[in-house]
């Protein structure tokens, strides 16, 4: 169970990216964070395992405070956490098993890793998850020659090396088409309810996240402003969160811009819908 | 994890895929360096002798002496810095109707052949080995240096600007030669605005080539900083040469600074 | 609007204040170029300039047939040549790796101090040629090989190292904070994302670097540093031109084999 307390992170140029979040994520919920960009998603996220360092708050992963640990500690935390990136962050110029391996880093002394001599149980493990995003055979091929799902299931066993008891999620379909978008969706969701983990996912599509999470949560320039399961996110939500500025700046008089604004409210209509 | 898997995965190897060959080229390099630092007679006694030498050298470059020889220095210094300017000015007027006739888009074949060719020789040969030439044509002085590094900027320069204009958009040279433009205006309006910004970027790295080599071909008699380095290191003067050398890095500090702010401010 | 009054002129192609700088620039360049002119040849003997295309013909009828025999006799200072040239790129690789992770800024371990040191040494190497590392080497170690090696080794430092910097700035940052977030320590980032994506620039820098360096080496002979150019210097002592030109054509062919050779290695592994 994941709970963030009061996390807040203002950049050094001033910038406030969040302000004080408090969420609960209980064990086996897939939680979706949408918000327009700039709103504090990727940041957030990034606070949880500190590849961004928060600025105040606190980050519980099953009761071990994650904000205040010395390097070695957040080291052994941030194997708890598996981290699953918008455009894959594999390793291009190494091999899938590799790549796959490189998720037992945390857990292995640096000579092993350096020759690569992984453990025997690493390494039926890594075949084991290869096996279960369904790339057995490319195990030696670069990471490179593969496609953009291929590539990003083989994120998703990377994380899952780790043995993780949190995933997060950055936008992983973003750079996938729709119908590839939607096969990962659905192998995320497949395994987080094999292995009851808890996932926050980073998620700019709007249906996408309706169709495939348990609950959202809308974020606006850096606060919670929506929290609940998908159907009740109405056109209403989706105004507070993506912005009601933008309406009321068409709405001008001009005829047009009426006609933009239908628009643009039919488009909205059709997400909820 | 069931046991079904796999329990050992070796790195598949990547560029030589042949194992004999991966072999028989690791055994290859261990009996080169073998024989190769076998060569290397070294005369551990002189060796050890220079270490007081060395030690020298190294307080001389942390308390350089810039007054008992400033004479020599400065003159050096004069020397190198016209040779540069000078040098670099001339070689690269020459080499813009060179690199122009080595550009394959725009020169006829005879003249592209001869410029390539001059091109070829000049970067073939080592500035040092032109300038040993020089001398002994020229005389000692600072006039060989002036002549050696012209003509070493000519192989850069022409190279870099024939490269160059071959790579320009040919759909601009076409629009401009579609107005029935003669040679000289496709070269005026298509070729030179397109490459012009590169040339002078060219040309300020050359200036700092340029300088470099001054402070070497000095060596072989060809005047500049490098021939009083080269006294002051003869006579033991290390303070004086470390000295010089910190002058030698201080400008080219300086130069590689500037000229990448000027680039800048030029574009 | 100030675009407007533009109209009502005749069009150009600079505002008259630029072009004005322009020619301003131009005109300093030429005036600065007659100064140096004066000042280089001041001293220089005009006798002597006159007299050099005499003197080229001389030099050019002495070195013509070039003395074929002498080629079996250089075939020892050739291997020496080219181990320099080897063994000084791999002493300064060894050197220009650490110097290079200090120096770049995403990977070094102190940006305020030991930054700036490597990268002092960096410009400190580059600045100055291996003909007058070697010139000071020989001075404090003796003649001979080493002192070469060691030379082209000084210089390599801030030419390999400066490259590799570079590509070590250049890495994709998405796949170091991937490995990174997988709880791996230092070294293993190192290891696992840093290292995979400079190979490629690492060994094209190196290779390159040893066709530069076979050059360089066939030269240091002049100043007593081993290897072909101390044949080039004792025949130059005792102006034997037929000599001469065999070893500069050995040079040459030697120069146009590394790079074919430094080419496709470098098609190989990229």
């Amino acid at each position: 169970m994941l709970i963030l307390d009061a996390l807040s992170k203002t950049y050094k140029s001033g910038d406030t990216a969040l302000s004080d979040v408090s969420l609960n994520v209980p064990k086996g919920q897939i939680m979706g964070l949408i918000g327009p960009s700039g709103a504090g998603k990727s940041t957030l996220i990034r606070c949880i395992n500190r590849l961004v360092e928060p600025t105040g708050g606190k980050v519980l992963l099953n009761d071990v405070d994650l904000v205040g640990l010395g390097k070695r500690d957040l080291r052994q935390q941030r194997r708890r956490i598996g981290m699953i990136f918008q455009e894959y962050a594999l390793v291009e110029r190494l091999t899938v098993m590799e790549n796959v391996l490189s998720g037992r880093l945390g857990y292995v002394p640096f000579w092993r890793s350096y020759l690569r001599r992984f453990p025997a149980d690493d390494i039926a493990r890594a075949y084991a998850l290869l096996d279960r995003v369904g790339l057995m055979e490319h195990a030696d091929k670069r990471a490179d020659a593969l496609s953009g799902g291929q590539r990003q299931r083989v994120g998703i066993a990377r994380a899952l090396a780790q043995d993780p008891e949190l995933l997060l999620v950055d936008e992983p379909t973003a750079s996938l088409d729709p119908k590839t978008s939607r096969q990962i969706m659905r192998l995320l969701i497949e395994i987080c309810a094999e292995r009851g983990l808890p996932a926050i996912v980073n998620i700019h599509d709007v249906p996408l996240a309706q169709q495939f999470m348990q609950r959202i949560v809308g974020l606006r320039a850096g606060r919670v402003v929506f929290d609940g399961p998908p159907d009740e996110l109405t056109q209403d939500a989706l105004t507070t969160i993506y912005g009601e500025e933008d309406w009321n700046a068409m709405r001008k008089g001009d005829e047009e811009q009426t006609a933009a604004e239908a628009d643009a409210r039919d488009r909205l209509a059709a997400l909820v819908v | 994890m069931s046991s079904a898997y796999p329990t050992s995965w070796k790195r598949p190897p990547q560029i030589i895929k042949d194992r004999r060959w991966r072999i028989a080229i690791q055994i290859g390099i261990v009996v080169y360096l073998v024989l190769a630092i076998s060569t290397v007679d070294v005369n551990w006694a002189r060796v050890y002798e220079g270490l007081e030498r060395g030690q020298r050298f190294i307080m001389g470059f942390l308390q350089p002496d810039f007054t008992s020889r400033w004479r020599d220095i400065s003159t050096g210094l004069v020397e190198s810095l016209t040779m540069t300017l000078t040098s670099t000015v001339v070689g690269v007027a020459i080499s813009v109707p060179i690199g122009i006739g080595a550009a394959r888009n725009i020169a006829p074949h005879w003249i592209y052949a001869i410029c390539r060719s001059i091109i070829a020789v000049s970067r073939a040969l080592q500035e040092i080995i032109i300038a040993i030439f020089l001398v002994a044509m020229f005389g000692f002085g600072p006039f060989a240096g002036f002549l050696t590094l012209s003509f070493a900027t000519i192989g850069f320069i022409a190279k870099l600007l024939a490269d160059d204009i071959e790579e320009i958009e040919e759909a601009q040279a076409e629009a401009i030669r579609a107005t029935g433009a003669s040679w000289w205006q496709v070269v005026n309006y298509a070729v030179q605005p397109q490459v012009m910004p590169r040339l002078i970027g060219l040309s300020l790295y050359r200036l700092d080539i340029n300088f470099r080599e001054s402070a070497v071909i000095g060596i072989v008699g060809a005047g500049g900083i490098g021939a009083t380095l080269n006294t002051a290191i003869s006579r033991y003067e290390y303070d004086s040469a470390g000295a010089i050398l910190l002058i030698i890095i201080a400008i080219v500090m300086v130069a590689e600074y500037s000229s990448s702010y000027l680039r800048k401010f030029l574009q | 609007m100030t675009e407007l009054s533009h109209h009502s002129q005749i069009w150009t192609y600079r505002t008259p204040r630029a072009r004005l700088l322009l020619w301003g620039g131009w005109l300093a360049l030429v005036a600065l170029f007659v100064y140096c002119w004066q000042v280089m040849t001041a001293r220089t003997m005009w006798v002597f300039v006159w007299d050099a295309p005499t003197q080229a013909a001389d030099i050019g009828s002495r070195m013509m047939p070039p003395r074929w025999s002498y080629l079996p006799e250089l075939m020892g200072p050739l291997w020496d040549t080219i181990n320099i040239a080897t063994l000084g790129t791999l002493g300064g690789v060894i050197m220009a790796v650490p110097i290079a992770f200090v120096a770049a800024r995403n990977t070094s371990p102190s940006l305020l101090i030991l930054r700036p040191i490597a990268l002092f040494i960096i410009v400190a190497s580059r600045s100055i040629n291996s003909l007058i590392w070697a010139l000071l080497l020989v001075a404090i170690i003796g003649p001979g090989l080493l002192a070469g090696i060691i030379a082209i080794a000084l210089r390599s430092i801030g030419f390999i190292g400066k490259l590799l910097y570079e590509a070590i700035e250049e890495t994709d940052a998405k796949q170091i904070e991937a490995i990174t977030a997988t709880g791996a320590s230092g070294v293993q980032v190192l290891s696992y994302a840093i290292v995979p994506q400079i190979m490629p620039a690492f060994w094209g820098i190196t290779v390159f670097r040893w066709d530069i360096n076979i050059r360089e080496s066939a030269i240091l002979g002049l100043v007593g540093a081993g290897g072909i150019g101390l044949k080039l210097n004792a025949s130059l002592n005792t102006l034997a031109w037929g000599q001469i030109s065999v070893i500069l054509l050995l040079i040459l062919g030697t120069v146009v084999v590394s790079e074919w050779v430094s080419s496709k290695m470098r098609h190989a592994i990229i």
